[in-house]
């Protein structure tokens, strides 16, 4: 591999933002053929360093060399043009579109001029499917085939618009455990087929299975670059975070107790007025912990809304602590002793513009002791604002601080301390860790099995299989709509695979 | 954990879309005073270009003939006098003459500047609920022909009394009227702009049948003119500097910087203000926290007009005393409001001075007070105008100024760079 020529260099990559450098004197280089993992925490720089070569940004300082000779990348044009490709993590396709109008866009083969070939342009891309054996039909409607697929006509894209670098940003985030491992066999193809391609994730085992060569990026700066060879999981989270990380998490067993939610054929509407929940039914006793694993959009945010009241139920039943709670006010079952953590703590959890202590008194501003017949006691909230950032931890602010002003990881403990100090008795995380780094992962991962050991019920909603599997106690399946499996904490990540894209699942409890 | 509040890169977070009232406070923290006055003072420039390049006269003369009318020269004639203290007969010894030509002046301005204040505050308080309210004119509206007409009743009460219930009706009165937009906006989703905007010409036709020819308010005694019958007495708000006969100043001025006060008092103080503020910021988060954002756009709405229904009746009762055709179909002060809040950042230290800048300007390009040999008093009044949309205009584009900011910053980095890399 040492041998393969290098197709690209950055070198001396630094470019500043008010109050932060994003990439500090950053070395990359990417051989012919090979797969070169960029990893790094959320903030560490890679998709700053990634719209710089592809000229989204312009560096402050530092070069890039295409083949050995240095380019200015002005635009994406610019970088499409020398043959670079991105697929990004929101997709950027057309859905009432086909596949192959979507792949040609922007370079559509045209007869006279004017008219679009589309007959020319699905033979193209149905030529490129097959070559890359990405089985995509070129006449299905982007809308209408899976995420997975989806993600394939970025890829074919890039390569119909003769990329021989491929950038994919945290290419897995919305896939299942089956999508993932049929785009790293893709990947091996297109390196068969002599493209480069630069992989950027967050992800350790994603970094192990597929990269040739490992870069890991901390706080803008390169802190190692070496081939995957001899790279553990272990010593990869310590080069990203700078320490020692437990990856594991240590529990005891679970002790449940009294049903602290319980869920009875639940039905709900999304925004579109379609029905997304679908007969819901299940129970979460105090002190355990019971995760809620699927395919994102499969009902699980409506789900989890109309527990919150923030949906209003079409049919069914919800209680709480043993009282009906159906279609109660937001304020009427935070009282009856629900903390909801957020899916997204920026739009949802957090006014981003109000100081730590305002957020942490997003539940209880009306209430003794912050407030008292309409007047707020400003002294009160930052006392206890400034005890509750204490015990979790919230680095980088005061009370007073704006909550824009913290980190990722920080705004979530922040709204971790609101939500788990009112002592819920049934606590809703969704998505708790989402975009956070690994530390701050650990952090949230030990809050969450003490409030189990404290006594609280907990429901894990998330799409990191990983998370469910290492947190709950017992594992429910969503799928379209339905509750379709029920696991222990001892089954395997294919088996929840399975179950989440609707295949039969072993119904065991 | 070893990571550093560090602000994301602008354009990496594109999931978070901010609310119009959590742009307006970015810019306010941007910009920080100098924006405002930067705006102003750019504002006056321009409208000297416009007076050299039109009338051909001196633009610093004109503004110094401007400055004269508005009183505010008052400050700069230091002496010693004797003068009464207000509603009192005691005599105190003040630096100032309170009796002066330029005193009078002065009295005018900010017998000017009160409504704006208020209407300003209306403006203000709508938008940090995150909801924009045009409809200044209708509130003061309403709430001048309800003040009118508690104003001409109960001609046997005792003065404050009277004065009192003519406040409070006017205030419910402008709060009713901006809360119809409000209850649409909760209810329905109707766009706030939208509705507040026809409630204005609801308003402003509905008060032109009250008071016009034929009229069920117009003056019985008096068929040949579409006006009101004349308030009682004691519904007049007290003078207390300059004469009552000359329209002094009256106790509205007052009742303006209280509302000033109230204003803060109620976003930094009560559960109402952080509910409020929290919706105005996110909405979003503002439910999922337990707070109706329904109930807070209708709140917000209804303070608002409130603000602006109590301007209404401070000069109907200070100085108009009855309803005017003309003056109903020439209302200005709710779209002044707009750029006194914007100017003034929607806050009441701002609101006070920016409704100080406008009022002084409405009086000194007034044909009273400016100097006809310095400057025509019919193009002065352009000149107001002028100066009024290009605040609002630069204030619109504060954008532009964080921008050229944000330029200069990188054009001192990049000088600085040689010495980092070394």
């Amino acid at each position: 591999m040492a041998d393969e020529p290098t197709v690209l260099e950055l070198r001396g990559i630094t470019k500043r933002f008010p109050g932060v450098v994003a990439n500090d004197h950053v070395d990359f280089d990417l051989r012919d053929g090979e797969v070169h993992a960029l990893l790094g925490e959320n903030g560490a720089g890679k998709s700053t360093l990634m719209n710089i070569l592809y000229g989204l940004y312009s560096p402050d300082e530092g070069q890039i060399f295409l083949n050995g000779k240095p380019v200015k990348m002005r635009s994406p044009n610019d970088a499409i043009e020398r043959g670079i490709g991105m697929v990004h993590q929101h997709f950027m396709l057309i859905p009432v579109m086909t596949v192959a109008e979507n792949i040609v866009l922007a370079s559509e083969p045209s007869k006279a001029g004017v008219l679009l070939d589309y007959g020319t342009a699905r033979r193209r891309v149905r030529e490129l499917s097959e070559s890359f054996n990405f089985s995509l039909n070129p006449d299905a409607r982007v809308a209408n085939i899976t995420v997975g697929q989806q993600q394939r006509v970025e890829i074919l894209k890039a390569l119909y618009r003769q990329a021989d670098i491929l950038i994919l940003d945290e290419p897995t985030a919305v896939l299942t455990p089956q999508e993932a491992h049929e785009l790293f066999e893709i990947l091996q193809k297109l390196k068969q087929e002599g493209l480069s391609i630069i992989f950027i994730t967050h992800k350790l085992n994603e970094v192990l299975e597929i990269a040739d060569r490992i870069s890991v990026l901390r706080r803008g700066k390169v802190v190692e670059t070496a081939p995957r060879a001899g790279a553990t999981q272990e010593s990869l989270a310590r080069a990203m975070v700078g320490r020692e990380v437990l990856l594991r998490v240590d529990k005891a067993p679970a002790a449940p107790g009294d049903t602290a939610l319980s869920v009875r054929d639940l039905h709900a509407f999304d925004d579109r007025g379609l029905e997304v929940v679908r007969g819901v039914s299940f129970d979460v006793h105090g002190g355990e912990i019971v995760g809620l694993a699927g395919v994102d959009g499969n009902g699980q945010s409506e789900l989890i809304d109309a527990l919150a009241g923030l949906r209003k139920p079409s049919a069914g039943e919800i209680s709480l602590a043993g009282k009906d709670v159906t279609g109660a006010s937001v304020s009427k079952i935070l009282d009856l002793g629900l903390g909801h953590i957020p899916e997204d703590r920026q739009r949802r959890g957090l006014v981003l513009e109000f100081s730590l202590a305002d957020n942490l008194a997003l539940h209880d501003f009306d209430k003794a002791p912050y407030s008292r017949l309409g007047w707020l006691h400003p002294k009160r909230i930052i006392g206890a604002a400034r005890k509750l950032l204490q015990q979790f931890d919230v680095r980088g602010g005061s009370p007073q601080t704006r909550a824009s002003a913290l980190s990722g990881g920080n705004q979530q403990k922040v709204v971790l301390a609101r939500e788990m100090s009112r002592d819920p008795r049934v606590l809703i995380a969704a998505q708790p860790t989402r975009g956070l780094d690994v530390g701050a992962i650990e952090f949230v991962h030990r809050r969450l099995i003490e409030a189990r050991d404290a006594g609280e019920a907990v429901l894990l909603v998330s799409l990191e299989l990983e998370e469910v599997l290492s947190l709950a106690d017992r594992i429910l399946v969503i799928y379209e709509g339905q509750i379709v499996a029920e696991y222990g904490p001892d089954v395997t990540e294919e088996e929840l695979g399975i179950a989440m894209t609707g295949g039969r699942g072993r119904e065991a409890a | 954990m070893s990571e550093k509040a560090t602000p994301p890169p602008p354009a990496s977070s594109p999931e978070t879309v901010p609310s119009v009232a959590a742009r307006l406070e970015f810019y306010q923290r941007a910009g920080g005073v100098l924006t405002p006055l930067l705006t102003a003072v750019v504002a006056f420039f321009i409208g000297g270009l416009v007076i050299l390049a039109t009338v051909h006269k001196n633009p610093l003369s004109t503004y110094k003939a401007i400055f004269d009318g508005t009183g505010l020269n008052w400050f700069f004639h230091v002496g010693s006098f004797k003068v009464g203290l207000p509603l009192t007969t005691a005599k105190v010894w003040f630096p100032w003459d309170t009796a002066s030509p330029a005193a009078m002046n002065l009295q005018q301005t900010l017998l000017i500047a009160t409504p704006l204040m208020l209407t300003g505050l209306a403006v203000a308080f709508a938008f940090r609920c995150g909801l924009f309210n045009i409809g200044g004119n209708g509130q003061y509206t309403v709430g001048m022909l309800v003040a009118v007409e508690l104003g001409i009743l109960m001609p046997g009460l005792s003065g404050p009394l009277h004065v009192l219930i003519a406040l409070v009706g006017a205030t419910l009165a402008g709060a009713l009227w901006a809360g119809i937009a409000g209850f649409l906006k909760a209810t329905v989703g109707a766009h706030e702009v939208i509705t507040t905007i026809m409630l204005n010409w609801i308003a402003l036709w509905v008060a032109s049948y009250l008071v016009g020819f034929n009229g069920p308010l117009q003056n019985p005694s008096e068929i040949s003119a579409p006006v009101t019958r004349r308030i009682a007495d004691s519904a007049h708000l007290k003078v207390f500097w300059g004469f009552p006969t000359l329209q002094g100043l009256t106790i509205g001025f007052v009742i303006a910087l209280g509302a000033l006060v109230v204003y803060w008092l109620i976003l930094s103080r009560t559960t109402l203000g952080y509910e409020v503020k929290a919706v105005g910021f996110n909405p979003e988060a503002a439910r999922y926290g337990g707070i109706s954002v329904g109930k807070n756009y209708f709140l917000a709405m209804a303070i608002s007009g409130g603000f602006a229904g109590i301007a209404g009746a401070i000069d109907l009762l200070g100085w108009q005393f009855n309803v005017d055709l003309t003056v109903i179909q020439s209302v200005q002060v709710g779209f002044i409001g707009i750029a006194v809040a914007l100017l003034g950042r929607n806050n009441s230290v701002g609101i006070f001075f920016s409704a100080l800048l406008f009022g002084a300007l409405l009086t000194g390009t007034s044909t009273r007070n400016l100097d006809a040999s310095v400057f025509q008093p019919e193009l002065a009044g352009n000149l107001t105008r002028i100066i009024q949309g290009l605040v609002v205009l630069f204030v619109g584009a504060d954008l532009l100024v964080i921008y050229v900011w944000r330029l200069a910053r990188k054009a001192r980095l990049r000088k600085q760079q040689p010495e980092t890399t070394a």
